[in-house]
């Protein structure tokens, strides 16, 4: 979606805007187009009957056959899709067999939760990720790389579900550091008024620092962890865009022109590796804001993760084509987001080079 | 490096800052309970079937009637004062006790219950077959169940059915009051307030429901209007964590009060705990092998027979579920009216052998069992698995989610389930109706008791049960019961294993939960610290 071709005059220039315009919005709309009829697909080839998360085991015949028409699961598979479709596109997303809510509504409850969860781990991932990176690179095959390599290989292979349970025992259990899990301790629970969703950004702006460090002392483990996760592939992303920079002729010239060895890493260098760096943090951000089902379920993190996890393994299946369209919204912004900061970040992209 | 450095420094000073020791004890006036609250699809009485949700129930609704848990013979009345079972046997009069109201601060009185009953009966939700099953339908209610004077209710069955049978079946929560004005204010086309309450709260119990969030937290405050002791406690909290490692450090911690859903090797270590205790009470819900016939091998009643010797009961009861179940074989749980308390069977190798030779299987045959991914059913299911292997059977367990191995053994596309199964109200009828009735066993019938699901063909065992149903005599029905499971029992295509025994960990200072036979029977409406 980045390609740019040099234009011609004024008219064009707009011409191929509202075309690019149209081609993405294509695009955006095929996209989720092929995610529901995916999703769709596996929901029911999924071996649950979706009647029985709805009437449970022990239902009469007729209370079973009631629902089974209610559900429209009587129609063909493309006359169900059609209905789900056009329901939709006028925004009625349905309501859960499960929560006896609307999606909307479900969706808005728990994603604000993952969203806080991973934003605080992907700054995490981020802020310590890049530097062990770049130290790395520049350390290359000495002792700080092989420390860096090894700390991020044993976050990308331990079990999240291990790890997690293994710093509540410690930060919490033992050292007494951080919160238990779950979001906020009770006392503090009804403190806030909820706006946004986002606890941190809630107490903060209503001015409840009490609660504030409560919801952070809560969040900071899980989020470290995820974050640790993400941080594993950040640095070492870093480390091979940097090798691949510090090899480059313009480092060796400002060495020459003996400009100072901090510069040439973290201005020159990080700079140029910064441009493929965006996309690989886009993405463990978008990564991120799936849920992870395993980190919620050990910090009983009301998540995005764990409605999903439950409402497919129950065959709710509004709930899952609701909750798979966020995540390919997100993908998608994402996407869009990492192009748009590639053209301001790459001098060549935006000159249309 | 300097930057880096001074990075690290800046983050890890943040760290501690906000990272001072967190240590908050649970308020004194709220209990809070870790529980696995996922199961909860409704809070409305006329709907609610799950574990999780029948408790909530019962701490916040009341029936007509009720019966204390540690004897179930004592019936006694709640929002009834007192009932008469009319000469005939066909019809029951409620007297409803005057004075009482609900949450709302609305009275009680008899034309709530009888627009609570024939409510449920209309709605027509999944525990609805509870009331229905003694003849009312959604065409009927209004005249099977009805107002006589200003304070008498009417409750009329097509048959004389036991008596215990029917006051048992209005215990259950299908058979909770609501307070009609305050439903009735939220109707909307027609639906008796049903989209309003399923997420709401009408009843008169000693706590009220202030806020369900799925997945996350139910939220009960003390009732102001309710009629008996006010609760010690202003609020209970149910805190959904899932996992039970979780719960075992957030109790050890003191961050909850109670854990509900600790596996055997949790509980094993809080008993060490000097901080902490146990609760026990035996549940009633049944562990049992269910063996297709239609596998032919299965069909063979010497082979029924041998797999009854193949699994390692007491083993299983102490180092696979330490505590958390009591050896018991017969389909009624121990506390109900006529249980069978005989446990004929132990693990017997050689018994078993002689038993599959006789079935002309003498070097054993292969089959598939179905078992649910949960670590205490894949537990059991692994030890069966190798206790058969000792008698020539090859067993291969076929691990699958609940809904997922349930849609299966509700085709009958199994050969082998595994399989907990609780009762749905306080009577004998609840099991004998799944275990050992089959009114039709053809592959479209149109209800699905367990013997139907194992394709296990009854006429005669069906009429017996059909009759114990309707005796009055609460002696001769509860031989006529024993009877039958000890038939069952030797007969069967189920190994019936174990009776549950629920086992709550709890803070010291917690004093008066009770655990009841069944989930709504869990009370903490007189629960200090």
């Amino acid at each position: 979606m980045s390609d740019t071709t040099t234009g011609g005059g004024r008219d064009s220039a707009l011409l191929l805007f509202a075309w690019k315009a149209v081609k993405l919005a294509a695009t955006v709309a095929l996209t989720f187009l092929g995610l529901l009829v995916v999703t769709f697909l596996i929901g029911r080839v999924v071996p649950v009957d979706p009647v029985l998360a709805v009437v449970g085991d022990r239902a009469s015949k007729s209370v079973y056959d009631r629902v089974f028409l209610e559900l429209g699961l009587d129609k063909p598979l493309y006359e169900q899709f059609w209905i789900y479709l056009q329901k939709v596109l006028t925004g009625d997303f349905g309501q859960s067999f499960l929560t006896k809510r609307d999606i909307v509504d479900d969706i808005r409850r728990v994603f604000p939760a993952t969203l806080e969860l991973a934003t605080v781990a992907i700054l995490i991932g981020t802020l310590f990720g890049i530097p062990m990176g770049v130290w790395a690179a520049v350390r290359q095959g000495r002792l700080a790389d092989q420390l860096v390599r090894v700390f991020g290989l044993i976050g990308y292979s331990a079990p999240i579900f291990w790890l997690g349970l293994l710093g509540l025992l410690v930060f919490y259990a033992r050292l007494q550091w951080v919160a238990g899990p779950g979001r906020i301790d009770i006392a503090y629970e009804y403190a806030i008024t909820p706006k946004t969703g986002l606890l941190l950004l809630d107490s903060a702006m209503q001015g409840q620092w009490e609660a504030f460090r409560n919801i952070f002392s809560h969040i900071i483990l899980p989020a470290a962890l995820l974050g640790y996760f993400s941080m594993a592939y950040i640095s070492r992303m870093t480390r091979s865009f940097m090798l691949n920079e510090l090899a480059q002729e313009y480092v060796t010239t400002a060495r020459v022109k003996g400009v100072p060895e901090w510069r040439i890493i973290w201005v020159h260098a990080l700079r140029n590796a910064a441009v493929p760096l965006v996309t690989v943090v886009a993405l463990s951000y978008a990564n991120l804001l799936e849920g992870s089902v395993l980190t919620e379920t050990v910090f009983a993190w009301p998540g995005l993760g764990q409605y999903l996890t439950n409402s497919l393994q129950n065959a709710d299946m509004n709930a899952v084509l609701g909750g798979t369209l966020v995540i390919g919204a997100i993908f998608v912004g994402l996407n869009l987001l990492s192009d748009l900061l590639y053209t301001l970040l790459d001098p060549r992209v935006r000159r249309g080079r | 490096m300097l930057h880096s450095r001074t990075l690290l420094a800046a983050t890890v000073a943040a760290f501690t800052l906000f990272s001072a020791p967190v240590r908050a004890e649970t308020p004194a006036d709220t209990l809070i309970q870790a529980w696995a609250i996922d199961d909860i699809i409704s809070l409305d009485p006329a709907e609610i079937f799950e574990f999780t949700a029948s408790e909530i129930a019962g701490n916040s609704y009341e029936g007509l009637i009720g019966y204390d848990p540690a004897d179930v013979t004592k019936i006694y009345g709640k929002i009834a004062e007192s009932w008469e079972v009319a000469a005939d046997g066909v019809s029951i009069s409620f007297k409803i006790r005057p004075g009482r109201t609900f949450a709302s601060g609305n009275p009680i009185t008899a034309e709530d219950v009888v627009f609570s009953l024939t409510r449920a009966v209309k709605l027509d939700k999944s525990p609805a077959f509870i009331l229905t099953q003694f003849g009312l339908n959604a065409g009927n209610a209004d005249e099977m169940v009805v107002q006589e004077g200003d304070d008498t209710v009417v409750f009329r069955m097509d048959k004389p059915y036991a008596p215990t049978l029917v006051l048992y079946c209005l215990t259950a929560t299908v058979g909770f009051i609501v307070d009609k004005k305050l439903v009735m204010e939220h109707e909307a086309n027609g639906d008796f307030g049903y989209e309003w309450l399923k997420t709401n709260y009408a009843g008169s119990g000693p706590f009220t429901i202030r806020e369900w969030r799925a997945n996350e937290a139910v939220v009960m405050e003390r009732n102001p209007n309710y009629s008996g002791d006010a609760a010690p406690m202003a609020r209970v909290i149910y805190r959904h964590i899932p996992e039970g490692a979780t719960q075992r450090l957030l109790l050890e911690q003191g961050d909850i009060d109670i854990a509900r859903s600790l596996t055997a090797e949790e509980i094993d270590a809080i008993r060490a705990n000097p901080d902490l205790k146990i609760q026990e009470g035996p549940k009633g819900s049944i562990y049992y092998l269910g063996l297709n016939q239609k596998n032919e091998n299965l069909a063979k009643p010497e082979v029924r027979q041998a797999m009854k010797y193949l699994v390692d009961y007491q083993a299983i009861a102490d180092t696979i579920m330490k505590g958390k179940v009591s050896v018991h074989q017969a389909f009624l749980p121990n506390g109900f009216l006529g249980a069978l308390n005989d446990n004929p069977f132990s693990l017997d190798v050689a018994r078993a052998k002689e038993l599959l030779a006789e079935a002309g299987l003498p070097d054993g045959f292969t089959v598939t069992m179905d078992t649910r991914n949960t670590p205490e059913i894949t537990g059991i299911a692994q030890a069966i698995q190798q206790t058969m292997a000792e008698a020539g059977i090859t067993m291969e367990l076929i691990p699958g989610d609940g809904q997922q191995t349930l849609t299966k053994y509700r085709a009958r596309n199994h050969d082998i389930y595994i399989g907990r199964w609780g009762p749905d109200y306080q009577d004998p009828h609840t099991n004998a109706d799944t275990f050992a009735r089959n009114p039709d066993n053809s592959d479209d019938a149109a209800s699905k008791p367990l013997a139907w699901r194992n394709a296990w063909d009854i006429p005669e065992m069906t009429a017996k049960a059909d009759a114990a149903m309707l005796e009055a005599d609460a002696d001769k029905r509860a031989e006529m019961y024993i009877e039958i499971q000890k038939e069952h029992q030797q007969t069967s295509p189920f190994v019936i294993m174990f009776q549950e025994i629920e086992v709550s960990a709890m803070r010291n200072n917690v004093n008066g939960f009770i655990v009841g036979p069944s989930f709504n029977d869990n009370n903490y409406a007189h629960v200090t610290k």
